[in-house]
This record gives C-alpha cells, structure tokens and sequence, in this order.
C-alpha cells in the first residue's frame, strides 16, 4: 500500500494526497500528464523534489532503495532484454533480487502465462515487439514481488491478446495477492480490470472525463 | 656510436618525403606533421637537457616533480581524449587512478623488483616512470570512452535493471567488465607480436647504445609485465569508482 502526501516534482507532478491500497490499480490520463512519473517515484526511479512516498507505513526515502525495488518490482514502457536465450531472460531479474533461480517448470509456467510459445534454449534475437513484451512480463512474474509497477505492459499487443495477458495479470495478483499498479492508454482495460482508477490530469489528480 | 647533428638532420628525410605525399595527394596534414615534428624535437631535446642535469645532481625532490609533471601531462591528456563529456568527478578518479596505479606499479616495480638504490635514482625512475605512465595513460583513456560511451548508449538497460532490484554495480558490471577489457586489449595484443613484429623502443634503444641484447630483452620483459600490471590497477581503479559517479546516492542514474 503506498500513501503519497503532497508531492512535487517539477512541473510535471502536484499530488496533495493519494492512497493507492487496492490489488489492481490502473492509472489513466492524456500523454503528458505524469503518469510515468508517478510510478517512477513509487520506486525511487525518480525522487520527488518535495512531499512524501510512504510504502507500507514506511518513508520510502528512508528505506533502503535496492530493497524497496526488489519488492516493489517495475517493468517500463519499453521492453529490454538481455543477451542470452530465453531462460537467461527470465531468471535474470531473480538474480538480479539475488533471490533463488526458478524451477524448469516455473519457467514453463510462467511463459504459459503470457501465452509465449517459445522454448528456454531459443536464442531472443527474433522476438517481435509484442513478444518481447511478453517475455519481459513473464521475467517479473517470476520474480515474486510484492507489488508491481507496469508502464503500459500490452502496448505492444494486439487487442485480443491484450486482454488474456491484462487478465491472467490480474488473476495472478488475486491469487498471489499482489498488487499491480498500471499505467494504462487503454480505456478498455482500465475499465475492465481495475479495482482503483486514477486518473491524472496534468500532473494532478483529475475527476475522469465523462 | 653517437649521432652526428648532420645525421640527425638527415633523418627528417622521412618528414619531407611525408610531406610531399600530403601535397600530392592534396591531404591537407601539413600543418599537423610540422607541428607534431617540431613539438617532438623541442620536447625531446629539452628532456635530453633535463635528464643530463639531474642526472649529474641526483636529488629525491628533482626526480619526484619531474615524475610527477609527466603524470599531470598523462591526466591531462587522458582527460582530453575521451570524447563524451566528463563530469568533475569523473575527472578527479581519472588522476586519482593513473596517480596511484602508475606510482605504485612503478616503485614495486624499480625498488622493490630491481632494487634500485638510493629508490629515486633519476637514470631509473624517470624513464621507467615514464613508459609506465604513458601506457597506463592510453589504457585509462581507452576505458573511460567506453565506460562514458556505454553508459550513454545503454542507459536503458541499466535503468531495466536497476528496476528489477540490482544494485547500481551489479546494473553496470558488464558495461565495466567491456571498458576494462577494452582498456587492456591493446597492451595484451602489443605483447603478443612482441619480438617477432616488433622489438620495443626501450630495448632497441639500449641495443643501439651497447647493451648486451640479452640484458637489454630482460628489462623489456620486466618492464612489459610492469606496464601491464600498472594498466590494470590503473584502469580497474578508475572504473571500480567511476562507475559510481553515474549514480546519485540514492541508487537513481544521473540525467
């Protein structure tokens, strides 16, 4: 659960007071409004120039930032992979948390989830776009965060392949009791999978337009 | 046997033949092989005095500043030819790194190896000192363009990683990992034609002036091994802390 209070950030971020404590969070709003850098700040990506981020009761600037990451995990907008097949892909953030390296299975599992049809020994040079989106989806799966900060995670899918992705992402997060915080152009899936709905309008939160 | 001054002068043959190429062939370099000719011979010439002076008047202090001027032309020069900018910081680390890599490396290596005595004796440490840190210089150089390069190209990655929960050095370790291998790649490759493509300039030079060629090839070794050596620390230094200078201390990449 975060709590933001009175937070700045340049011109681009004026929150007085913002509880974000549901499973499934999706913010909207217009390019530019600061959505990614609202989500940067929930795990210090980026540091607010005033006001406070407190996550589960506790000052996040106060915490120790590699901790705070490694629970608080973020996928950005733009899908990034490593060298190395897809295994390597995968357990990558896992080691990266210095946390233990997945199961065969797990891995198996976890590209299932993400309806991603390619083996653990292929080489990721000829992903397309979406599949890499896929692939970097299933790599924070894996990596068993407590919350999750996604920065517009389909927008490299196609509409039908958008929901059944959205959908097991939010399934996993009921059933693990995660919560997901998204960043989202997509007013079909804000609509359809959120719990809580923000909605930012320059940088401040808006009422959503009718 | 000594050089003549008309031998000598006779040797910038090969500056004019360069010179009609240039023109020939309408390269315009006239100016840059004039100037590089004649800084050459000035500079030279004027270490030729200087050595014989201290040389003759041998003193721990005289050998200390000469040492240190080269090392303060060596930082200057790596500073300038890495083509991104640096920040302060990262210019400190560059002298603080070839400061103490190339001064460590260079007095094991004199004193402690050789055992030179009295340890400041000019007609060792000045010329040792002097390929040590020019080597090193190269090496540093080479490694912080990389390091600088890779850490503007690959940002993205970097900042991936840092999202996933690796810590800023474990986010950077095969961007460091490239810059030191590219920083002692040349020197390693330079070793490896040693001897059969080229004989060293120290070695040829004490050939020339009498040694005895065995003698002469086991400084060489020594002296290949030491540069290797202080390019390492050097290098390894400078990134092992550059890096960091990326980073804000709360872990966030610098804009």
């Amino acid at each position: 659960m975060f709590e933001i209070k009175n937070l700045k950030f340049m011109h681009i971020l004026d929150i007085e007071h913002l509880i974000i404590d549901q499973q499934v969070t999706c913010i909207t709003g217009s390019s530019g409004s600061g959505k990614t850098t609202l989500l940067r700040m929930l795990n210090r990506m980026n540091v607010p120039d005033e006001g406070s981020i407190f996550y589960n009761g506790a000052n996040i600037a106060k915490t120790d930032v590699v901790r705070l990451r490694r629970s608080v995990v973020m996928l950005g907008q733009t899908p990034i992979l490593y060298s190395g097949n897809v295994r390597e892909n995968l357990q990558i953030g896992l080691e990266f948390s210095q946390k233990p390296l997945a199961s065969e299975e797990a891995l198996l599992e976890s590209l299932t989830r993400v309806q991603l049809d390619k083996g653990l020994d292929e080489s990721c040079g000829t992903l397309s776009g979406g599949e890499k989106q896929r692939l970097c989806l299933a790599r924070i799966m894996l990596m068993n965060a407590d919350t999750y900060l996604l920065d517009e995670p389909s927008s490299s899918l196609d509409k039908e392949t958008e929901h059944f992705i959205i959908e097991n992402l939010a399934a996993f997060a009921n059933e693990r009791q995660k919560q997901l915080i998204m960043v989202t152009h997509s007013e079909s899936i804000a609509a359809a999978y959120h719990d809580s709905l923000i909605y930012l309008e320059n940088g401040q939160i808006g009422s959503e337009p009718q | 046997m000594d050089l003549t001054v008309l031998q000598l002068a006779l040797s910038y043959v090969f500056v004019l033949i360069l010179l009609v190429i240039f023109k020939s062939r309408g390269i315009r370099r006239e100016k840059e092989i004039l100037i590089a000719t004649t800084r050459m011979t000035v500079q030279l010439t004027a270490m030729g005095f200087i050595l014989m002076y201290v040389f003759k008047n041998p003193s721990w202090w005289l050998t200390l500043i000469l040492v240190f001027v080269m090392i303060s032309a060596a930082i200057f020069n790596s500073i300038k030819r890495v083509k991104t900018v640096m920040s302060k910081q990262l210019k400190l680390i560059v002298g603080f790194s070839l400061v103490l890599g190339a001064l460590t490396s260079a007095i094991f290596f004199i004193v402690g190896i050789l055992g030179v005595r009295p340890w400041f004796n000019p007609q060792y440490m000045i010329p040792i000192s002097g390929m040590i840190v020019g080597n090193s210089m190269t090496g540093i150089s080479l490694g912080a363009n990389k390091l600088c390069s890779d850490m503007q190209d690959k940002r993205p990655i970097v900042e991936n990683s840092l999202m996933l929960g690796a810590t800023p050095a474990r986010a950077v370790r095969d961007i460091i990992n490239d810059a030191f291998d590219s920083a002692i790649l040349p020197t390693m490759s330079n070793m490896l034609t040693m001897g059969i493509v080229s004989l060293p300039g120290m070695m040829t030079g004490q050939i020339l002036s009498g040694v005895y060629p065995i003698t002469a090839i086991k400084y060489q070794i020594g002296i290949m091994l030491a540069i290797l050596g202080s390019t390492g620390l050097c290098v390894i230094l400078f990134v092992t802390l550059g890096y960091k200078t990326f980073f804000t201390k709360d872990g966030q990449l610098i804009r």
